[in-house]
Parts: C-alpha cells; sequence; structure tokens
C-alpha cells in the first residue's frame, strides 16, 4: 500500500480510507498528492461548497449536523471538514468537532473529517482545498467546510466555497465583532443560530441593517438573513433553502468565472507554498540569510539582497512566458 | 512543509461512562504534539473503526473500564481491518487483568496501559513506536 | 481574658512564628490534596468561630455538628456495601452472604446495559452483562434477586439513575408478588440524573425530560412510598471523575437545589419531599479536608432549605448521607495498601458525621472484588466502630481551628460555583455548555500532573515502589460469560410466555403518559406487571423525549 495507484485504484472503488489517506497526502503536503488529485481530477466539480464559519460557541458544529440531515432525508450525500486550530506551543490538537455529529458516523453517505490548522495560513487554506477536489470527486453531493474563528486563516478557507455561511448568535456582541472584522463582506448567507434566546431579534434587525447600509451593484449578490435554532433542530430548513437560492443565482456564468477564479488561486497558493518550502527548508536559502545578515545593516537591507537576487529570476522566467490569449493587459 | 504529525484517535467503547483517563490521556497527547481525536462515549466498535478511517489516524487507542474489553477490544481491530485500516498501531487501557493484557497482545494490540500507567510514558511509548514504523515502513 | 494574658499570647505567636520562620523544613508539597496552600498551623487568628451560628448542636441547626442529637451513641451508620454482579441468582447469593455476616441494609450494582436502559439481550449490551453489577432487565429479574430476602424487613439501596423510576417499578411490582405493600418499602434510588450528565454519563434522555421523570417519582412516592429515599444527590461519581472536594460539594449541593427547585415548580410541598432526599459523598485521603467537606455540606443545604425555599420541617433541613470511601485513591500496585487507604478514609467520614458507609475492597482497581476482600472491607468498619472508640462523640472534631477554617473555606468556595452556575443560566444550561464537564476535567489532569512531576506522593507508585513490578497476587474474580447467554435465553422465554395483548396495552399506555403529563410512574408499575422489559420501556422514553447528545468538553 502506499503507492499513488494504489490509493486511486481504491479511491476509485469507493473504499472510504483511500480518500481520507488521500486527505492526510494534502495535508501533510505529501509528494504523491499531485499525481493521486490528477488521476480524480476529472471527476471535481459536481459537489457545492459551503463554508461555514463564525466566533467561537455559535454552535457551527450543530448547525453542520443538522444541514447533514435535512440533506440526507433529500438523499444527498454530505461530506464535512470541520478545522479546528492547532496549539501554537506544541503543534496538537484536539479535534472535537465530530461529537456533535455523532449520530452521523455509520451514514454511508456521510464523511467527516477533521483538520487541524497546524502551521502557515497558505497551507491550511492549500490541504482545505485539495480535501474538498478530493471528497468531491469520491462523489459527495454537498460539502461542508466548518472552521472556528474569524481571522485570516478562516476567511481564506472560506472564500474558497461556492457558498459562504457566517453564522452568528445573540449575545457576547458578536454581530459588532462581525461587522467590524469584514465577515459581513464574505458573507452570501448569514445564519443567526440560537434564535430562540434573548437578544436574537435585535441582532437581525441590526445584521438587516448593517447590509442595507452597503452600496450594492444592481445585479450583485445580496446576502440573506436566516435565523434558525440548530440545537432544537428548528428552522435549519430555511438555511439550506438559503443555501438553494444562492446556488440558483450563481448557476451558469457566474459559477464558472468563481470557480475558475478559486481553481487560479488554489494554483497561486500550492506555488506560494511550494516556492517557500524550496527556498527556506530544501534549498538551503536560510544558509543564505545567514551571510546576508552578516554583511546587511538590518533584516530589511538584507531581504533587499536576497530579493534582488530571485526577482532577476524571476524576471527571467516572465520574460520567457508564452503569449497568453486571454490575459488582461 | 512535509510534515509528519501523528494522529490518534481515543476511543471509549462500550457502555461505561468513566472518560477521566481517555479524556486526560487525550489532553496529555495534544501536549505532545499530535492530532487527537476523541470520540465521546458509548461508542460501538463499528462507529470506532468508521471514525478512525475517515480520519486516516494512525493511533487508536481505546479506554475501558467495564469489564467488556475481551468482547469489544478484538471488535474494534476486525472492524478496522474490514475498513482497509489494519495497520492502525493500537493501544488499550483500564482495568484489564494482566491474563487478558497478555491475550490482547497476543490478538494484535501493540501494547496495553494498566491503572497507574503515567501518562508521560504513554504518550514516549507512542511517540517512539509511531517513529519507528515510520523509519522501517516508510511513509505509508 | 485579661489584658496581660492577651499579651502573652501575642508574644507566644510571636515567637513560634519566629522560630519557625528559621526552622529548615523539608521539601515536600505543603498543599491539600485539592492543591490548597495550608498554613502551619491554625489558630484563633485564622478563623472566626461563632459558635451559636455556625456550629449549633448536633441534631439543631445549622446541623454542622451531626443531625442527630445522639450521633452514633444512638445508632453507628450503617455498614452497607455496594454489590451486585453477574446473574440475578449469584447476586442473590452474594446478598444472602452479606446479611449472614451482620450488613444490614443491601446496595445492588447494575450492570452498564442495566445501567443505561439497555435489554441484556440487546445488541448494544454485547460482552458487558454482569460484567460491573447485576443484569437487571425485567421484572423476573428483580424476583430472582430479591428471592428469600424480607422486603419489609430491609432496606435496599439501588445504584441507578436514567431507568431509576423502572427499576423501581419492578422492584416495588417485585414486593407487591411477596404480598408486602408499596408502603411498607425501605430503600433509595440513586436518581441524580444531573450528575451523570456532569460526571458518571449513565443517561437516558436529554436533561428536561429526565427531570419531569424524577419529579414524577418523588411525587409518585409521597403518595404511595412515603419511606423511599427518592433522590441520592451524588457527588461520588463527581470526584472520582477528578473533581476536588470543594467542586465535589459544591456541583452536588447545586444538583440538590435544583432538585428542590424543580419539585416546588411542579407544584410539591418542599417539606412534603425535601426530607426524602438523601446524599451520597465520596471520602478521600486528605483526612481533614473531608471532614471539613461533610461539616461544610450539612451547613450550607441547612441554611439554603430554609432561607431560599422556606423550608419549615427540620427533616427538610437535614444532609443525611452515605459515604463510599475514593475508589480512585486505590493503587494497582501493592494493592494491599489500599486497606490502609480504605480506613483512612472511612474514619474520616465516621468522624465527619455519616449516616451510612460503603468501604472499597483492596482489589478493585483490578476487577471486582473477592468475597475475602469484601470481608475485609466490612470488617474495617466494624473495627473503627467496635475497637477504635470513636463513635462515642459527635463531631469529635468540631472548635479545631484547622477544620472550622477548612469548613468556611469550602463553604465560600461553594457559594463562588453557585453564583457562577446561576450566571450561566442553571444547572442544565451549563451542562448543555459543558462547564461542570470542563472544571472536573481540568481538575483530573492537574492532579495526574502533580502524580507524575511528583509533587504528589502515592505510596507504591510515585515512591516505596517495589523492585519487583510483577503484578500482584490476588485473585481475580471473573464474570462467566454463560450469565449473558442465560440472561439473553431468560428474555426469550419471557417474551414469549407473557400476555402479549397486555403488554403492549401497558407500553402504550406508557407512550402516552409520556405523550402528556399523567405520572409515569403508575403506568411503570403496570408495565412491570405486565412483563414488559427494561429496554421496551425505555426505547419509547427515547423515541418521544429524544436522546441526549454529550457536549464538547476538550
Amino acid at each position: 500500500m502506499g503507492q499513488s495507484a494504489d490509493i486511486t485504484t481504491r479511491f476509485l472503488a469507493g473504499e472510504r480510507a483511500a480518500l481520507a489517506r488521500l486527505i492526510s497526502w494534502a495535508e501533510n503536503g505529501d509528494g504523491r498528492f499531485a499525481a493521486a488529485l490528477a488521476e480524480v481530477f476529472d471527476r471535481v466539480g459536481r459537489a457545492w461548497r459551503v463554508g461555514i464559519t463564525g466566533p467561537p460557541g455559535a454552535g457551527k458544529s450543530t448547525l453542520v449536523n443538522e444541514m447533514a440531515r435535512l440533506f440526507r432525508d433529500a438523499e444527498r450525500t454530505v461530506g464535512v471538514l470541520a478545522v479546528d486550530p492547532s496549539s501554537p506551543f506544541t503543534g496538537g490538537a484536539l479535534l472535537g468537532d465530530r461529537i456533535r455529529m455523532e449520530e452521523r458516523t455509520l451514514d454511508p453517505g456521510v464523511f467527516i473529517r477533521s483538520m487541524a490548522s497546524r502551521g502557515s495560513h497558505g497551507g491550511l487554506a492549500c490541504a482545505s482545498v485539495d480535501a474538498c477536489d478530493v471528497m468531491d470527486a469520491f462523489g459527495f453531493d454537498e460539502l461542508l467546510v466548518e472552521t472556528v474563528g474569524v481571522g485570516q486563516a478562516e476567511h481564506d478557507i472560506v472564500s474558497a466555497a461556492d457558498t459562504v455561511l457566517v453564522v452568528l448568535c445573540p449575545g457576547a456582541g458578536d454581530g459588532i465583532q462581525a461587522m467590524k472584522s469584514g465577515l459581513l463582506e464574505t458573507a452570501d448567507v448569514l445564519v443567526v443560530n440560537k434564535a430562540d434566546q434573548h437578544g436574537a431579534d435585535r441582532l437581525i434587525s441590526d445584521l438587516e441593517e448593517a447590509l442595507e447600509l452597503r452600496g450594492m451593484a444592481p445585479d450583485a449578490w445580496c446576502p440573506l438573513v436566516v435565523s434558525c435554532s440548530a440545537g432544537k433542530a428548528q428552522g435549519v430548513e430555511a438555511v439550506n433553502a438559503a443555501i438553494a437560492q444562492h446556488r440558483a443565482y450563481l448557476a451558469g456564468e457566474r459559477l464558472e468565472r468563481a470557480r475558475a477564479a478559486m481553481r487560479a488561486e488554489q494554483v497561486q497558493r500550492v506555488v506560494g507554498e511550494r516556492l517557500l518550502a524550496a527556498l527556506w527548508n530544501e534549498r538551503g536559502y536560510d544558509r543564505e540569510t545567514e551571510r546576508l545578515l552578516a554583511s546587511a545593516p538590518s533584516p530589511h537591507a538584507a531581504a533587499e539582497q536576497a530579493l534582488a537576487r530571485i526577482l532577476a529570476q524571476v524576471d527571467n522566467i516572465a520574460d520567457n512566458l508564452e503569449p497568453s490569449t486571454g490575459s488582461q493587459p | 512543509m512535509n510534515q509528519r504529525i501523528i494522529r490518534v484517535l481515543v476511543g471509549k467503547p462500550g457502555l461505561d461512562g468513566h472518560d477521566r483517563g481517555a479524556k486526560t490521556v487525550a489532553s496529555v497527547l495534544r501536549d505532545r504534539g499530535m492530532e487527537v481525536i476523541y470520540t465521546g462515549l458509548h461508542q460501538t466498535p463499528e462507529m470506532i473503526a468508521e471514525v478512525a478511517a475517515q480520519e486516516d489516524v494512525d493511533v487508536v487507542g481505546l479506554s475501558i473500564l467495564s469489564g467488556a474489553h475481551m468482547e469489544l477490544f478484538p471488535r474494534v481491530k476486525a472492524e478496522l481491518e474490514s475498513r482497509g485500516m489494519g495497520h492502525t498501531l493500537l493501544v488499550g487501557g483500564g482495568i484489564i487483568p494482566a491474563d487478558d493484557m497478555t491475550a490482547l497482545e497476543e490478538g494484535g494490540y501493540a501494547r496495553l496501559f494498566g491503572p497507574g500507567s503515567r501518562t508521560e510514558d504513554i504518550a514516549n511509548w507512542i511517540d517512539t513506536e509511531m517513529n519507528r514504523r515510520w523509519a522501517t515502513e516508510g511513509d505509508n | 481574658m485579661t489584658e496581660t494574658q492577651e499579651v502573652k499570647t501575642v508574644d507566644a505567636r510571636r515567637l513560634w512564628q519566629e522560630a519557625y520562620s528559621s526552622a529548615k523544613l523539608r521539601e515536600a508539597n505543603f498543599t491539600s490534596l485539592s492543591g490548597e496552600e495550608l498554613k502551619p498551623l491554625y489558630g484563633p487568628d485564622d478563623v472566626r468561630i461563632d459558635a451559636d451560628q455556625d456550629l449549633g448542636h448536633p441534631g439543631s441547626f445549622p446541623f454542622t455538628r451531626g443531625v442527630h442529637p445522639t450521633m452514633y451513641r444512638g445508632r453507628l451508620w450503617t455498614m452497607r456495601q455496594f454489590a451486585g454482579f453477574g446473574s440475578a441468582r449469584e447476586t442473590n447469593e452474594r446478598f444472602r452472604y452479606l446479611l449472614g455476616l451482620g450488613q444490614t441494609g443491601l446496595s445492588v450494582a447494575f450492570d452498564f446495559p442495566t445501567l443505561m436502559g439497555y435489554d441484556s439481550d440487546d445488541a448494544i449490551s454485547r460482552g458487558e452483562v454482569g460484567q460491573v453489577g447485576v443484569a437487571i432487565s425485567s421484572l423476573q429479574d428483580m424476583e430472582t434477586m430479591m428471592a428469600g430476602i424480607p422486603m419489609d424487613k430491609v432496606s435496599t439501596s439501588m445504584t441507578i439513575n436514567g431507568p431509576a423510576p423502572i427499576l423501581l417499578a419492578f422492584y416495588i411490582a417485585c414486593a407487591e408478588r411477596q404480598g408486602i405493600a408499596a408502603g411498607e418499602l425501605r430503600g433509595t434510588v440513586q436518581n441524580d440524573i444531573l450528575k451523570e450528565y456532569q460526571a458518571q454519563h449513565a443517561w437516558l434522555v436529554a436533561p428536561e425530560p429526565a427531570l419531569r421523570m424524577i419529579t414524577d417519582l418523588m411525587s409518585y412516592c409521597s403518595r404511595a412510598v412515603p419511606q423511599w429515599n427518592t433522590i441520592s444527590i451524588s457527588g461520588y461519581h463527581i470526584r472520582e471523575a477528578g473533581s476536588t472536594a470543594a467542586q465535589e460539594l459544591a456541583f452536588t449541593l447545586a444538583n440538590g437545589l435544583e432538585y428542590v427547585r424543580r419539585g416546588v415548580a411542579a407544584g410539591m410541598d418542599v417539606d412534603e419531599f425535601a426530607p426524602r432526599l438523601s446524599f451520597f459523598f465520596d471520602s478521600h485521603l486528605d483526612f481533614f479536608e473531608e471532614i471539613a467537606k461533610f461539616r461544610a455540606a450539612r451547613r450550607i443545604w441547612a441554611r439554603k432549605l430554609r432561607a431560599d425555599f422556606g423550608a419549615q420541617r427540620e427533616a427538610s433541613w437535614k444532609v443525611r448521607f452515605h459515604t463510599q470511601t475514593a475508589g480512585v485513591s486505590l493503587t494497582a500496585q501493592q494493592p494491599e495498601n489500599n486497606i490502609v487507604r480504605t480506613t483512612l478514609e472511612a474514619l474520616a467520614a465516621v468522624l465527619g458525621g455519616t449516616q451510612s458507609l460503603h468501604t472499597n475492597s483492596m482489589d478493585e482497581t483490578l476487577s471486582l472484588p473477592t468475597e475475602k476482600a469484601v470481608k475485609i472491607a466490612l470488617r474495617t468498619q466494624q473495627v473503627i466502630a467496635e475497637e477504635s472508640e470513636v463513635a462515642h462523640v459527635a463531631d469529635p472534631l468540631g472548635g479545631s481551628y484547622y477544620i472550622e477554617a477548612l469548613t468556611n473555606r469550602i463553604e465560600e468556595h461553594a457559594q463562588a460555583y453557585f453564583d457562577e452556575i446561576e450566571r450561566l443560566g442553571g444547572v442544565v444550561p451549563a451542562i448543555e455548555a459543558g462547564f461542570f464537564q470542563k472544571e472536573i476535567h481540568r481538575s483530573a489532569v492537574r492532579y495526574q500532573q502533580d502524580v507524575e512531576q511528583g509533587k504528589k506522593h502515592v505510596v507504591g507508585v510515585n515512591c516505596y515502589q517495589d523492585e519487583d513490578q510483577a503484578g500482584p497476587e490476588i485473585d481475580i474474580h471473573r464474570i462467566d460469560p454463560a450469565v449473558e447467554v442465560d440472561q439473553r435465553e431468560r428474555l426469550a422465554k419471557l417474551r414469549a410466555g407473557r400476555d402479549e395483548v397486555a403488554a403492549q396495552a401497558a407500553l402504550a399506555a406508557v407512550r402516552a403518559a409520556a405523550e402528556g403529563t399523567d405520572n409515569l410512574m403508575d403506568c411503570f408499575v403496570a408495565a412491570a406487571h405486565a412483563d414488559c422489559t427494561l429496554g421496551e420501556i425505555t426505547a419509547i422514553l427515547r423515541d418521544v423525549f429524544g436522546e441526549f447528545k454529550e457536549p464538547k468538553t476538550l
């Protein structure tokens, strides 16, 4: 076991351990991943990807569990990717979100994978897109990607989705925080969870007001605000309906454009990650850094010198590019 | 960015609700830099094996204090094998008489930890064993 | 005290302080088992003792010094060894053995399938039947377990929670078949579901419907089984899961107060049901901290019941409690040392004024106790009662500066927790948020680290280890797998032989009561008589009420 051909054969035969292993390869930056993905990439593109983010305690896992239940009732298969933070000190992580989705464990139409955020933002975003690609290729109809928190890393992950859900709940000033942090700009659907709790009406009206104040292009998507109580299995139908509405809006050219942009972003992310890894870890540029620092007056000066050499090579590459047919001026 | 982090499933098979040991070990393994998936209580062998497969863990650690280990531990192993997860490193802990420990070790459990085991020893052992496996068997 | 005497006292204290400060101390960690700093000496400056307000007298408010005026001169504590394993028949034999040894009450341990409300023949029960307690799936099993035992004479304590109302219904039906009326029965069901979500984790349904079943049971018993203790509000499992003494006390009393609130909200008179509530605590190795915990429990409960709930009867104010020595303090290494640990813990429980006591057997970290180990454990209590002369004086440590300071401190900790729980919206929302579970987990991890780092010593484990680490030579008690096979056959026969129409009608009545508001206990007793099984009844409850989902606590 272990070669990419074996894995893809098992993957294409529907073996879930093979899917799981491909996700591990993506996470570990394993060199065999690219070849394996290439073998199955013609199957990618059928799933609908929903990114779900929001502050801790908003009830995202519970919501995801309920959404999955409704999708299953409608005979749709579901892949879930639950991202949790790694400890910045030890690198370890407790991945406990799936405990809220326990009743889905033995459902052959559901696959749940936990992913720790590990080192770099770029690496995580890469791996989460890769994980979605292989779950998509495996044949799941709906993909739900859940992250905790409202930072840049989470933003990068969910923005690689077709529909972005921002989940908030009453209390703790989450609404205000969300507006400040720019989450509203990301959201296609705003979900007010725990809507039975005190302060929900206020949060909903605050959000609607904030959305109205935004200038919108006439045919742009106007984010929907929906409320539910996922813990009580109430109102989650409206969340799935809002996703369907957004999906219908995107259908056709808009979707093609959005997905092409996402794929281009993934190329850039992969190149960026690999380039940095090659420079620092594999090609010994860290030693060059020490040499430059020894003679440079400041870190910035050392960086300028290093960049000058690297960029000269980059210019070289750019000069030799094929003339592009569809590129922007 | 080629990094290998040990992924461990800490599972509670059976009906007993004693999760003190399992949760303490889960926390300690996290602090040792491992990624830990804790299943929660009252899991069937099928559920544990399915989670292990979906999460592609390297190690499955089971804790049981109900006396049902001779029934449940072998079933977890069989369920893992049926899911293509036969390579998983299996460890266990709880109230397990010495004879049963021997029998389980003969049946494919790499190591069993009885009451009074140091969590640090458990973490060290898993760390050493996984690194040994990766060094000798390659990065599969 | 004259002025000169006062000056002398102050001088003496200063002299001691100087001597202490200049002396060389042992390399040790001078903290309580809960990890709190302890002073080298406690005196009048360290604690204000208001004997009237805070201590009272044994048998009088606030009961800090005990619930009976005579304490153990009136009656010794009940020596109640928890037992039950394998089949109902084997358990019946063990009960008769224990009654023959002079034990005065029965205490039933159930196996995990029973605790979770599953029949022995359920697929999920495989490998667990009879393992840690007796399997009781039907009235027939209950009858076998109680055969030849005079149910109107013994008091029986049943450690069962989620399915407690159903097991009590089996017990009542069993007595009725022996010709004994429910009104004559004495005993206890643990029936403390809140701590199950917090620590012990054997639940049936979600908290709200579970609490409704508990108020149904309380109201039924006040009418039909007036001598029955309806809830044994338990700190034992909270402690065993890793909490500190103060957490054990605070969470247990918070749960107790929640039951009282629910009873009152259900329209019951607090003085009608509060006297039937009892408590169950752990007794751990920190001798003085434990004694202080028991004393603080009595004082807090008495004050809360009187001030917050307006309870008028003395019986409502009293904390009557059962104690079990700490299972977690026992070690697999050098297991004979466990006899000594258990002795210390038992002594703390007695000096703390317990009403009944279970002493653990030395081999419990290895397996179910053997008969010999059980006998030594019981004899430990008998030695304390008969030979040590400690039982002659009520609250013998009352007035000790140290004990009073500890009692006050634990009371303060408890109040801080009550405030925190209230801030979280009450006990049930705090459970759903995983608050108790996280607090307990944090304490458990801290203690484990203290032991591993050698800050806390455990003899035979991290100090004074034996050179030879080979397994201890203790006979292991094993459960015969035939028990499970036999149970499956018995259940199959029972279902085949019963009046199916009557059984289905009884189950339909359970469903109707669960969906409506009628008292479920009446339906459970009827279902017991109709030979409905535990699993058949709980399946309906799970269906109507929904299951509990464990919150994320890591």
